[in-house]
């Protein structure tokens, strides 16, 4: 399970690195599925079967076809990557690089200082486990949350409805 | 080792059979159209036509793999691979019979809709990477079609869900010892069907591969056993949509007298023909009325069954 | 949505139908005596061809597909020494047949003509004349018309009267 762990790991950081440097943008796309599947992989080697196949079916299976879905239609042509070879300019690049430095200190320090106890925990946590903790000590969270779908849902409906019948 | 091997031969013996079964099936349903059709289909080859298959599979094997020069190559080739080991991988927590299966996951219905899921991919890709016009369309609508359907299609699941109080399929299985599910549960069997229908685009909710707009839809740039892959992919996936109506509302391997793999055979042979059925029967809608049907029937009717569910089961209980 | 499943009812049905197929080649469909397939050239009772080479019928071809060349016999006779129907541009249609003014060409029900090369499809005189009648067996065209061949003078015809002596004054 440890090395299901590890070998993921590298995998989801592998592959996100590849988003960030690949040229074309359905490539870098495919490599950030990948790497949510990993991801997915890594949540099932910690023992939350549940989380992982949420991430696979919401964010890999909904979330990136959406994505994939766009960019397909956007039709990027080569002009596109010509643009995108400016990022690699360090003035484009320099700030969220150092954010991310700040970051990586943050684990680092978490790492030294022991904040973490010890390797990956396989407890097993089974979907009745995640319900009972989402409409029981979250019941307001999951409420607001629902809340908040329904008001972008009723945002959505409004901005797609048409003015009159007849006009398109 | 032992505990290694068993698995294994498990897992080979089910690759094998779901193969040669889906490629019968290209011969069966090719029978059961012409039946339907007052023809006869092909019954040349072989007894009944039955060696077709073969010839089917050394034609397509012998042909040229060509990648068109205009395609998006690395994509091309990792689309079809990718609708054939998603629907395989969703095999893999069917529960055949008591014993059969590859693995008794606890997530198993969030497993096998993680995998449709990422079917849609097979087919975006396929799409796009075929950088022609009728691909593209065709994998535009195959995503718009399979998302949305996706949708109703887990929730019309949770009603059996919340019977059970589990994603386990042979816990699910195991639960219709008295009673199958497709009795206090019609309305989702109903709609399960339908979004399977569009899941696998077969023919009523075909409009990815439409023929007579798009040429193949996603697959138009598709020949040899690319072409062959999509091919296998889809009538896997009919296999795999008869195996799970079987397993969640027809009781799965349970039935009287005969053998449990029987059963369960006998039971997802039947939904196939219905799918085959359908075929026959079902013109095409046009794209507008496949979203809405979906969006504004399928959708409220689901959640309505979710509703009068949980609203049973607590009065019950 | 009844509609629907009153469709899928309905095709389901059609299992018990009988099949419209005709498995063709261990059953063979019944043609009409005057279906329009492979031509023949036919001859007359005696044994002789019917063809007087009159070109009538190239001239109908639509396509072009027959070619022949006129000839006579010491007897009188036309005759074409050659007949050639390229049966690789014949589109069946009988105007042939039609046009024919002696019942000589005729379109007859066979139309298992199938040949690996297309020069096979060109047929020869030898391989269109026929030894009988045709379609139509009582005919004889040289017994009905009019012109004179060795052994048949004028007026010697069925139904013909001997022809009118223009220099007699009787009626």
């Amino acid at each position: 399970m440890e090395a299901l762990f590890y070998v993921s790991g590298t995998v989801a950081m592998i592959s996100t690195l590849r988003v960030v440097t690949g040229k074309n943008a359905v490539h870098a796309l495919l490599y950030l599925v990948v790497s949510l599947l990993a991801a997915a992989l890594v949540f099932y080697s910690l023992g939350a079967p549940f989380i992982a196949a949420l991430e696979v079916i919401i964010y890999a299976g909904a979330i990136m076809v959406l994505f994939v879905f766009v960019i397909m239609m956007l039709n990027l042509g080569p002009g596109a990557e010509r643009q995108k070879k400016g990022l690699l300019d360090p003035k484009a690049w320099a700030g969220p690089a150092l954010l991310a430095l700040v970051l990586v200190l943050e684990l680092l320090y978490l790492f030294a200082g022991g904040g973490l106890e010890g390797p990956p925990r396989a407890a097993y946590i089974n979907p009745k486990a995640v319900a009972l903790a989402l409409f029981g000590p979250y019941f307001i969270g999951v409420e607001l949350a629902s809340l908040l779908l329904l008001a972008a849902l009723v945002a959505a409906w409004h901005l797609g409805r048409r003015e009159k019948e007849g006009i398109r | 080792m032992q505990g290694v091997i068993t698995p294994l031969i498990m897992i080979i013996a089910i690759l094998v059979s779901l193969t040669t079964m889906s490629a019968g099936l290209i011969w069966m349903e090719r029978r059961l159209l012409a039946l339907w059709q007052d023809r006869y289909g092909p019954n040349r080859v072989g007894p009944f036509g039955l060696l077709q298959v073969v010839a089917d599979m050394l034609k397509i094997f012998a042909k040229e793999d060509w990648v068109p020069p205009f395609s998006d190559r690395f994509v091309f080739i990792l689309a079809p691979a990718v609708i054939m080991s998603a629907v395989l991988f969703a095999f893999a927590v069917v529960p055949f019979a008591p014993g059969i299966s590859v693995i008794d996951l606890d997530i198993g219905i969030l497993f096998f809709l993680a995998m449709s899921s990422l079917n849609i991919y097979g087919i975006v890709l396929a799409g796009w990477a075929s950088n022609s016009k009728y691909s593209l369309l065709g994998g535009v609508r195959g995503a718009a079609q399979m998302l949305s359907y996706e949708v109703f299609m887990g929730l019309s699941l949770m009603g059996v869900v919340m019977l059970v109080g589990t994603f386990n399929l042979r816990g699910i299985v195991e639960a219709q010892q008295g009673l199958w599910f497709f009795v206090p549960q019609f309305p989702a069997l109903v709609i399960f069907f339908i979004a399977g229908l569009a899941e696998t685009h077969r023919i009523p909710f075909d409009l990815p591969e439409a023929e007579n707009e798009l040429v193949a839809g996603y697959h138009t740039e598709y020949s040899g056993m690319k072409f062959g892959m999509f091919f296998v992919g889809e009538y896997l996936g009919i296999v795999l949509i008869s195996a799970l109506i079987t397993t969640l509302f027809f009781g799965g391997w349970l039935g009287p007298v005969l053998p449990p793999v029987i059963w369960f055979l006998l039971k997802t042979m039947f939904f196939i023909m219905l799918f085959i059925l359908l075929r026959a029967a079902l013109p095409r809608p046009r794209f507008g009325q496949l979203m809405s049907f979906g969006w504004k029937l399928m959708l409220p009717l689901s959640l309505l069954n979710v509703l009068a569910t949980g609203a049973a089961l607590l009065l019950l209980a | 949505m009844l509609s629907i499943l009153q469709s899928v009812w309905k095709m389901m049905l059609h299992a018990f139908r009988e099949r419209v197929t005709v498995q063709y080649p261990d059953e063979k469909p019944v043609l009409a005596p005057r279906y329009r397939g492979r031509i023949i050239l036919s001859r007359d009772p005696d044994g002789l061809e019917r063809c007087v080479a009159c070109y009538l019928c190239a001239a109908a071809c639509p396509v072009d597909c027959i070619a022949l060349q006129a000839d006579e016999t010491v007897d009188g006779r036309r005759y074409p020494s050659f007949f050639r129907i390229n049966f690789s541009r014949c589109i069946f249609c009988g105007y042939c047949e039609e046009a024919c003014p002696t019942y000589a060409i005729q379109l007859t029900p066979d139309y298992e003509m199938s040949e690996y090369k297309r020069p096979s499809l060109v047929y020869e005189k030898k391989d269109l004349l026929i030894s009988g009648t045709g379609k139509y067996p009582g005919y004889w065209y040289y017994k009905v018309a009019g012109a004179a061949v060795k052994g048949k003078d004028k007026g010697d015809g069925l139904e013909e009267e001997p022809p009118v002596d223009v220099r007699s004054l009787m009626p």
